[in-house]
Parts: C-alpha cells; structure tokens; sequence
C-alpha cells in the first residue's frame, strides 16, 4: 500500500522523502538534473509540433494531414516511377535487341532473367509451376524436350501465340480419340501402346504382338509421329522414343491418351503482355537449361 | 555522495523538488604518476584519432590508397591490408565481441580503467578542461573569477575559451569524416565548399555534440547519461582493483597541526590530514573518502594528489590508492595485502579474447579473395532429359575480391560423367566453361550439371565446384548436391 508522509527525512542518506511509502520501503527525493528535465520538456513541445507538421489524428473520413502533407504511399509512387525512368533505358533495350543477342550481352541476359523470373511467376507458374518443373500435362521447361521447339526463336513464337489457343498463329495440332472415333479397337489400342512403350525401351505385356502394334502404328501413328517415332515440332507430336512423357509412361496412361486424345492449351501472350517482357520471359525460359 | 549524516544533523530541505541544478565543478590541477600517463593515453588517442585518415597505403592502381577507409557508396571496408565487404560484417562482430570481453578483463582487474583513461567522453573533457585552466587560470582562479561577474577580461577570455573548443570540436567532426572519404580531396572540398552536403551536415553534428558534451555536460555524461557504471558494477568483484581510499589507514582525520600534538601523546590518529586536495582535482567533484561509487570516473586523479601531501607531510604515499576492499579488512586484521589478479574470471575472459582473436586472425590470413557460392535450385530439385541422363541446376556467385579482372574455369566433380555449363558464357575448352570476373565484383550465373550415366544413382550425391583462377592458379572449392529425379 502506498502511503502519504510528506517531508521525512531518511535516516540514512539524510535525504528527505517524497513522502511515497511501499510496504515499508521509502522512496528517496532525488531529483533529476535541470538539463535533464528541461530535454524532457523539449522532446515533449518537439512532439507537439510533429503533430502539427505530419499526419496525426484520424478523422471519421480519413486523416489530418499535417502541414506537410506527407505521405509514405505517395513517396513509394515517386519512388517507383523513379525506378521506372532508371530501368526505362534496359527495357527499350530488351525490346529492340535482337534476341539472339541477348543472350551475349551479360547485362542484359541478367536483366531478362531477372524479369522473366519475375513474368514467369505471375503467369506461367500456375501451370508450368514456379521452377518451370511442370507437372503431368504440362511441359517441364527445365528439361531437352520440346512440343513446339527449343530454340530462342520458337519459345518466343510459343509464348506470343500459344498452342490451340485460338489464336491463329498458335500451334494448332492435336493428338487423336482413336478410341473414341472407333478407328481403333480397344485391343488394338492395347497393342499399340505397348508398342509405343517399346520404342523408348519400356517393358511390355506378356503376349502382346509386338509386331501387330507395329503396324497399327504405321496405319495410324506416322503421320504426327513420324517414321521413326521421333515425333514432330511442327505438330507439336512428341518423341515417343525418349524418357520423357508429359502424361506419364504407364501403360494405362498410353492407353488413355491413345483412347481419348489430347489437347492441352497454352494460352497466348501477344496482346496480354508487351514485347520486351515477352522476350524477357523467352530469355529466362530458355536459360532454364532446356533451350536448344 | 552525500556523505552519510548523523541522525542529528538531520534537518528537512526545502521539500520535494522537481530538478536538481548542475554543481560547476573546478577541478585543480595536478601532477603525478597517473596525470603523466593520462597525458601519454590522451596524446596517444588524439595523435590516432586525428591523423589515421591520413596515412597512405598502397592497393594498386584503381583501389583507394587511404590506410583506414569506410567506403560506403561502393559498400567497402579498408583496414591497412584488410579490404572487407559487405558480407564479411562478422569480423566487425568478432571485433565487438573482443572488445566487450576486454572490457570485462579490463574491469575485474582495474575497475573502470576504461573511463578513467580512454574513454572518449574523458579524453576530450580532459582536452577541454586544459584550455579552460590555460586561459582561466586554475581552480582558485576560476572560482573567484565565476565569483566575481563580469570583467572586459573575463569576456575576452571567455571568447577565447569557446573558440578553441568550437575550434577542437570542429575539427573532431572534421576528422570524422575524413575516415568516409579520401582525405586530402574531401580536405580540399571542404574549404573550397564543393565537399558533399553529407559532410558538411555530420561536421555540424559532430562539432555541437564535442562542445556540448566536452565542454558544458562533462561529468553529467558519466553520472546521468552513461550505461556503463550501471553495468560495471555488476562486473565488478571483490578483487578488483578500484582508486579507494583505504580508511583503514586515513581515519581518524585530522588536521595536520592536531595530528602532531595528538601524536606526540602518543595516540593513534589516521594519516588524512583532511586537506580536501582529493576532492578538489577530481573532475566529478567527488569525495572519495565516502568510498566506492558511481560517479568515480577511477582517472586516478585523487591519488596523485594525496601522493603529493603526503610526500609533504612526510607519510607513506599511496593513501589513496588501486586497492579493494578485502585488503582494508586483512590489514585491520592484521594480515598481509593479497592481490589476485590471476582468477577464473580473468582467466575465462583472456582465454575467451585469446580464442576468438585467433579465430578471427585465422579466418582473416586464411579467407579467400575469390568466394564462390553455390545455390541449388528448388524446383525442380533435377531434371531427367530426353536420353535419360540427369541435371541438376544451380545458382553461382562469384565474388573476386582482387583489384583486377580475373578469368577462372569451372569444373565439377562427384556424379559420374558430369558436364558443366553455365548460360552465358562460351566454352574455351569443351565441357570447361570460363568466366570473366570483373574486378573487385561479383558475377551471378547459372549453372548446369549434367550427368550421364547407365548406373543407378543415389537419390543425392556430394557434388564439388572448383573454381580455377587461370592466371594465379588459385583453386576455390565449393560443396553441394546433386539430386536425382523421381521418374514419372
Ligand atoms: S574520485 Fe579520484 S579517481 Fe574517482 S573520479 Fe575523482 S579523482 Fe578520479
Ligand atoms: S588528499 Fe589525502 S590527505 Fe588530503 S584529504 Fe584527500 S585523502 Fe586526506
């Protein structure tokens, strides 16, 4: 409890109290330094006038805005449009140079990367996943093998136009429904997909006629495939005869795509996005380690 | 403080007051042991502090010559021999931690030697002080002429006083700034006024904070606004050594005249003659009869002084003295003085400031001037390519710490077969990507590795990085995984 002796005086510092008594323990008058005091009252009057030179009081609609006006949201606008005038020099570049060349100069190859990262992110992430990994049905951007084509030049023309995007320019080709069209017979179609497990040396059945797959292959097949099963970036046919499959390589997976077709869209970009932010975007998916 | 009063000299003050007014302190001249080594610490710290922007050292064309330099606009750190970047901030932690624990050796064997002799705050009042005596006279002098109001002369010398210590106090911002830009330009730029704004704002900063805190705050600093009695004392043990005046000895006090008569009777009397010279050089105003405390700077002062009357008096020296309690209590024991200053405390903190010095040394001799850091990369973890071999991707800095271009080759070692080849950059040899690192810079590329192999390889594998300087031969090694894919 705190008690009230005014004036005591303390036995042992000889000092008086301020008359505050805790459980027996005084408390001693020991005054602060004038300076001190008086800095005290000075950071009080600097106070007041930052209430008066910034924003302060929040009022029904909004704030007082303090003499000043200032206003953190409006310095970031200045400082991002700041930062717009600095890059403004590299975008032009990014957009006039060829991309061939791109790739030659450091500077500009770090900055396409550095921005296609960041375009790749907000849009292509969502299906091709934040690394470009991908996922079943949708192309890993990270490996060799490409739908449409590998080379600067044709992950330009990708991204701008798409694949059965609607767009006229996209890609436009697509794998059949044999099985749905009822052009092959659900043993047929058996034997074909373990034919095609075949080409990139995956097992097969037990007592499925290769050589019957074989041929239904070259009935069917070559025509997108080609001969050789080496696929054909014109059509955007894939390689049968390497390790990578976009659907996946089981043989009930062969057998669906084989029954009911595919037709996977990748949008197109051209109108969505500039030129030079496309480009940066081919960069970056290009140096992913997959470009040709 | 106040010295302890007997229950009967208590009398109530005028109540409760808000503030207590600053006491003006005129401390006395002195000379002795530990005035003549404040003398030598002072010019010592001064000499360093004022002229060290200015010593020359050679780094080569293009790199600063200035010996000690904080290179803030280019994020560098020059020392002498030592350039540190951004990133090796740890050895300035090191240095803190060195520094700390050397305050606490300092402290359990001298008190607050630290305030007394090196402090900043002391040096420069120490500074200040000596110009106010040589203008104003010594302590009688100041006293009577505070006394005695205003004088044509006392104006002129107080004119004086203020612009040798707004002259001292600007050139230790001066001297300041010197240490973030090469000095004889920034000197030139500073009296021709082209020097940044930059400067001249840290100039004004500096020189209001030496005359304010040198010149008017002065033991205010040590008493009120200072951290470090609060934390020495807890520091502190009963060995270490403190400036004490060893009571046993001193009391009773008496005046010189009365010692003698008292003595030639045959009685016991203390050796104080309670002259008051202890109290009248000290620079906090203190009596330090009334025992250890907070406000005792431990400069050593009081001691010279007492050493100097007694030498008069004709009594043993050292009234005053570096002592501790423990020994007043053995000598009223009877017993001998011990001092200790081999201790597990002192001990721990010599092996701690040994060890991680030559930590610090190690990294420091040993640290190599071209650092490669290696980034696997997230997502995917690997990529399987279309004939079966496997890559990995990785992110690679290279930092080249030395004042010139330098071309180094990459070559990988670990997964069977691997390739490497980094985006960007042209194979001189096939499968043996060089790099052109721009001097005293860092270069970001990506990297790929590739592994072909038939075998079957462990989810994870160590793979190794070593990065050839080709010119110096310089080899940087560096660790990380290579990770293979789950197949699909
Ligand atoms: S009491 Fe002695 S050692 Fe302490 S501050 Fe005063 S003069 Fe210095
Ligand atoms: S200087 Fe020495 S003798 Fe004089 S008062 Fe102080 S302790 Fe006593």
């Amino acid at each position: 409890m705190a008690e009230h002796h005014e004036g005591e005086i303390d036995k042992v510092s000889g000092r008086t109290t301020t008359g505050h008594e805790w459980d027996g323990i005084q408390e001693l008058n020991t005054p602060l330094p004038r300076w001190w005091i008086l800095t005290f009252y000075a950071c009080i009057i600097w106070s007041i006038g930052y209430w008066i030179v910034y924003p302060s009081w929040p009022l029904v609609q909004g704030y007082l805005p303090g003499l000043l006006h200032s206003s953190s949201r409006a310095d970031v606008a200045v400082e991002l449009a700041n930062l717009d005038a600095v890059r403004g020099g590299k975008m032009k570049a990014l957009a006039t140079t060829p991309l061939a060349d791109i790739e030659k100069d450091p500077a500009l190859l770090a900055m396409a990367r550095a921005k296609g990262k960041v375009v790749f992110g907000d849009n292509c992430a969502p299906c091709h996943g934040s690394g470009a990994a991908g996922a079943k049905g949708f192309p890993n951007l990270n490996d060799d093998d490409w739908l449409w084509g590998g080379s600067l030049e044709q992950i330009m023309q990708t991204i701008q136009y798409g694949a059965r995007s609607g767009n006229d320019e996209g890609h436009q080709g697509q794998m059949l429904a044999f099985g749905q069209s009822g052009t092959l017979t659900k043993e047929q179609i058996v034997t074909v997909a373990n034919y095609v497990r075949s080409l990139s040396g995956l097992s097969t059945r037990p007592g499925v006629d290769l050589a019957a797959g074989k041929t239904i292959f070259e009935e069917n097949c070559v025509a997108c495939h080609g001969d050789n099963a080496k696929g054909n970036q014109e059509l955007g046919a894939p390689n049968l005869t390497d390790k990578i499959w976009l659907y996946g390589s089981d043989e009930a997976t062969i057998i669906e795509t084989v029954t009911n077709g595919r037709a996977g869209v990748m949008p197109a970009w051209t109108g969505r996005l500039d030129l030079a932010t496309i480009k940066a975007m081919a960069v970056y998916v290009h140096s992913l380690g997959g470009g040709k | 403080m106040n010295k302890p009063l007997l229950p009967t000299d208590l009398q109530p003050d005028d109540g409760i007051q808000l503030y207590e007014a600053q006491k003006k302190i005129y401390p006395q001249s002195v000379s002795g042991t530990f005035r003549r080594i404040k003398w030598y610490l002072m010019a010592f710290c001064l000499g360093v502090y004022y002229l060290l922007p200015f010593v020359r050292w050679n780094r080569g064309l293009g790199a600063p010559d200035q010996a000690v330099l904080i290179d803030l606009p280019n994020s560098r750190f020059y020392f002498f021999f030592i350039e540190l970047w951004p990133q090796e901030i740890y050895y300035f932690t090191g240095l803190l931690i060195v520094a700390a624990v050397t305050l606490f050796l300092m402290n359990s064997l001298g008190g607050r030697v630290w305030c007394g002799y090196l402090c900043p705050q002391t040096v420069w009042t120490d500074l200040f002080f000596t110009v106010e005596r040589m203008i104003e006279g010594d302590r009688r002098e100041r006293m009577k002429k505070a006394a005695e109001g205003f004088t044509l002369q006392r104006g002129a010398e107080l004119v004086l006083k203020h612009s040798i210590w707004l002259l001292i106090a600007w050139w230790t911002g001066g001297a300041w700034v010197l240490y973030f830009s090469d000095a004889p330009t920034l000197m030139k730029e500073l009296v021709t006024f082209q020097a940044p704004m930059i400067a001249y704002i840290w100039i004004g900063i500096l020189t209001c904070t030496t005359y304010l805190l040198a010149g008017f705050m002065r033991e205010q600093v040590c008493v009120y606004m200072c951290p470090w009695p609060r934390i020495q004392a807890a520091l502190t043990d009963e060995w270490a050594l403190n400036v004490t005046y060893k009571y046993d000895r001193g009391e009773t006090r008496t005046s010189l005249k009365k010692a003698a008569q008292l003595r030639a009777r045959g009685e016991t009397v203390g050796d104080c003659v309670d002259c008051n010279q202890c109290v009248a050089v000290c620079p906090t105003g203190i009596d330090i009869r009334d025992g250890a405390q907070l406000d005792c700077i431990q400069c050593g002062l009081c001691i010279d002084a007492c050493d100097s009357v007694m030498k008069k008096v004709g009594r043993e020296t050292r009234l005053i003295g570096y002592d501790n309690d423990i020994n007043i209590h053995r000598r009223m024991e009877g017993k001998p003085e011990i001092f200790k200053p081999v201790r597990s405390r002192t001990l721990v903190y010599s092996a701690l400031i040994l060890g991680i010095g030559a930590i610090m040394t190690y990294a420091l001799l040993t640290r190599s001037l071209l650092d490669v850091n290696v980034l696997h990369d997230r997502n995917p973890l690997a990529v399987r390519l279309s004939d079966g071999s496997i890559r990995n991707g990785y992110t690679m800095r290279f930092l080249n710490k030395r004042g010139f271009d330098r071309v180094v080759a990459v070559d990988v070692e670990g997964p069977p077969n691997a390739v490497v080849h980094i985006i960007g950059t042209d194979s001189i040899t096939p499968d043996r990507p060089m790099i052109i690192l721009g001097r005293d810079a860092t270069t970001e590329l990506r990297v790929l590795v590739t592994s072909n192999t038939e075998a079957d390889l462990p989810k994870s594998m160590p793979v190794t990085f070593h990065v050839t300087d080709i010119g110096l031969g310089e080899v940087t090694s560096t660790k990380d995984v290579f990770v293979t894919p789950e197949t699909r």
